[in-house]
């Protein structure tokens, strides 16, 4: 059926990385990574590896961009020049599919973050592509909603992204690059507690008796990926508020200090 | 077609189905227990902290406050923090964000732009802040009216790039804020160093100008905690020169020109600068005590000025506030 070189699924009913249909590749999430930024966050997922930092609401840098009564968001995509190993991207800056997916992410983004709250503002969503081996879309989409939740700025809900790829009648969750070549696949991302998809993407065609099986399936593995993005977040968040806190051992502390002079 | 099946929510919200349970009890037994604080109370309690698309509580027996908004009938958060209440308005204070202006805050902010009467002012806020000339003062006088050759001589006073003390005086209709300097206290800075750190760490106290007396450097140091997470640090001064007393050079007030530091002054002011870091890295609220207090161990242990090697760094946490970042 395709002229793939690989085996798409084995006879053992395993990927190429030996993975199961329905499991999705190793993920970690990082929050704070960068320095300068208002929030920002490292999300791996497999061997592809985004890192979003969030600058703003801040001025905006051309002025006549400002819309009086709401935040302006900006997404810039970068892909380091050593991430291709398998990516298939040849420029660093401005190649248009690079441009495609800044355009995906802000209108992903631009209904969930609450603009109205930062007028004559603007929001620029740095994307970077630190390693690419397919899905990068989906990646720098749940780094870019970590990295809203560390910058403080108000959104609706956790958005989480995944793609789905389909072999014969066989769907297969979160893609892989050499995955992504082949097979037909659908990304969508969606706001995980009301069930809402905010992206739904597809390249290739597919028939569509097997969309809406694909769809839940995506569904359902947004939101495995949004429970384990809230338990980083709440420790994260946890630890913060516990330095926050420190104050009153200070406090006893000092106290303690003038008695005995 | 297809159609679409929606999938019933999992219960991955154990913390608001909680609290709705006790919502959804009988009025009257509601009102017996109005003073039940723990519900959302105070302390680093678990169930404090939401993180976006988390309900909180019913919208129609609370109000909503910032950080949250309303779907359906429920008040739901859309920041990570903490959840306050006051009444029955439920706010969530989020753990890391952009500084939010009050009148009457201190803030340090830098000039960007030199407009028609009027300063741009880059205070670390959602928007730049706007300084009018006619809400600084002008070297010759407090009461001095603000005549055309003023307006034309602005870039003497303050041009791009210097850095001042100002108070938030009033907002814009767009939520800009409007600064002003009208006291000998505010004004342009010289003499040290800016540091920047995140605003959450300042807390809103009676006084933002803190003197760390003479062991520290010859003339001491002075802080300003700015409420937008600017923190200048620089080289000590008297109390009259502070305030406008005795020896106070109004004329001097706009000078470009740093006074003669000698090179102790310099060192305190740095080691004033790296306490300050080391203690905004770990997320610890700055206060005057903590940072006086911090130098003192630095004095008593006879360590060097200047930069504090890490391990100090860890020691110097773990005895003064007690942390453990080595963990």
């Amino acid at each position: 059926m395709s002229s793939s070189r690989i085996e798409i699924l084995n006879d053992g009913g395993l990927r190429h990385d030996a993975r199961r249909p329905y499991e999705l590749r190793s993920t970690s999430f990082q929050l704070n990574t960068h320095p300068t930024a208002e929030g920002s966050s490292t999300v791996t997922q497999g061997l592809t590896t985004v890192q979003v930092s969030i600058f703003g609401p801040r001025e905006p840098r051309q002025r006549s961009q400002a819309s009086h009564d709401k935040a302006i968001i900006n997404v810039e995509v970068g892909v380091v020049p050593w991430a291709q190993g398998g990516g298939g991207i040849k420029r660093v800056r401005g190649d248009k599919r690079l441009q495609e997916i800044g355009a995906s992410i802000r209108q992903t983004f631009e209904p969930v973050i609450m603009t109205h709250l930062y007028p004559r503002s603007e929001i620029t969503i740095n994307v970077q592509v630190l390693s690419a081996d397919g899905g990068i879309l989906p990646t720098s989409i749940n780094a870019t909603t970590l990295a809203l939740i560390s910058s403080g700025i108000s959104i609706l809900d956790y958005i989480t992204s995944i793609s789905i790829g389909l072999y014969l009648k066989q769907p297969l969750l979160d893609l892989s690059f050499l995955e992504e070549q082949d097979l037909p696949n659908l990304i969508i991302s969606c706001l995980t507690n009301s069930n809402k998809i905010t992206l739904a993407q597809m390249e290739t065609r597919l028939h569509i008796d097997r969309f809406e099986e694909m769809l839940n399936l995506g569904l359902e593995a947004c939101k495995v990926l949004k429970i384990e993005m809230e338990l980083i977040v709440k420790e994260q968040t946890e630890k913060i508020v516990e330095r926050m806190n420190v104050k009153s051992i200070i406090s006893s502390n000092a106290s303690g200090m003038n008695i005995d002079e | 077609m297809f159609s679409v099946k929606t999938i019933l929510p999992t219960s991955t919200q154990s913390f608001s189905d909680d609290i709705l349970s006790t919502h959804r009890r009988h009025q009257a037994e509601l009102d017996a227990m109005d003073l039940d604080e723990d519900e959302f109370g105070a302390g680093p309690s678990k169930r404090n902290i939401v993180t976006p698309g988390e309900v909180i509580t019913s919208s129609k027996e609370y109000m909503r406050g910032h950080g949250t908004y309303v779907e359906d009938v429920n008040v739901v958060s859309s920041v990570t923090g903490t959840i306050e209440r006051v009444n029955k308005l439920i706010s969530v204070k989020a753990i890391r964000s952009k500084y939010v202006p009050e009148v009457g805050d201190l803030v340090i902010g830098r000039i960007v732009e030199v407009g028609p009467q009027r300063w741009r002012v880059e205070a670390n806020g959602r928007q730049d802040a706007v300084l009018m000339l006619s809400s600084v003062n002008l070297p010759g006088g407090v009461q001095r009216r603000k005549i055309e050759s003023d307006a034309l001589k602005m870039r003497e006073f303050l041009a791009e790039g210097d850095l001042l003390v100002a108070e938030v005086q009033a907002f814009f209709g767009d939520g800009a804020m409007s600064l002003h300097t009208r006291s000998l206290k505010y004004g342009k800075l010289r003499n040290g160093q800016l540091l920047s750190v995140p605003p959450q760490l300042i807390r809103r106290l009676k006084s933002h100008f803190h003197h760390i007396p003479p062991p520290c450097g010859p003339t001491g140091v002075d802080v300003i905690l700015g409420l937008n997470g600017y923190v200048w640090v620089s080289n000590g001064t008297s109390q009259e020169k502070r305030e406008g007393g005795e020896g106070f050079d109004s004329e001097g007030v706009y000078s470009d020109k740093n006074d003669d530091i000698p090179p102790e002054g310099r060192q305190a002011t740095s080691t004033i600068t790296n306490l300050i870091k080391i203690l905004a890295d770990e997320g610890i609220p700055l206060t005057d005590t903590l940072i006086e207090e911090s130098f003192n161990w630095i004095n008593q242990n006879q360590l060097p000025l200047g930069s504090i090697a890490h391990n100090d760094a860890e020691r110097m946490l773990a005895e003064i506030v007690g942390i453990d970042i080595t963990a």
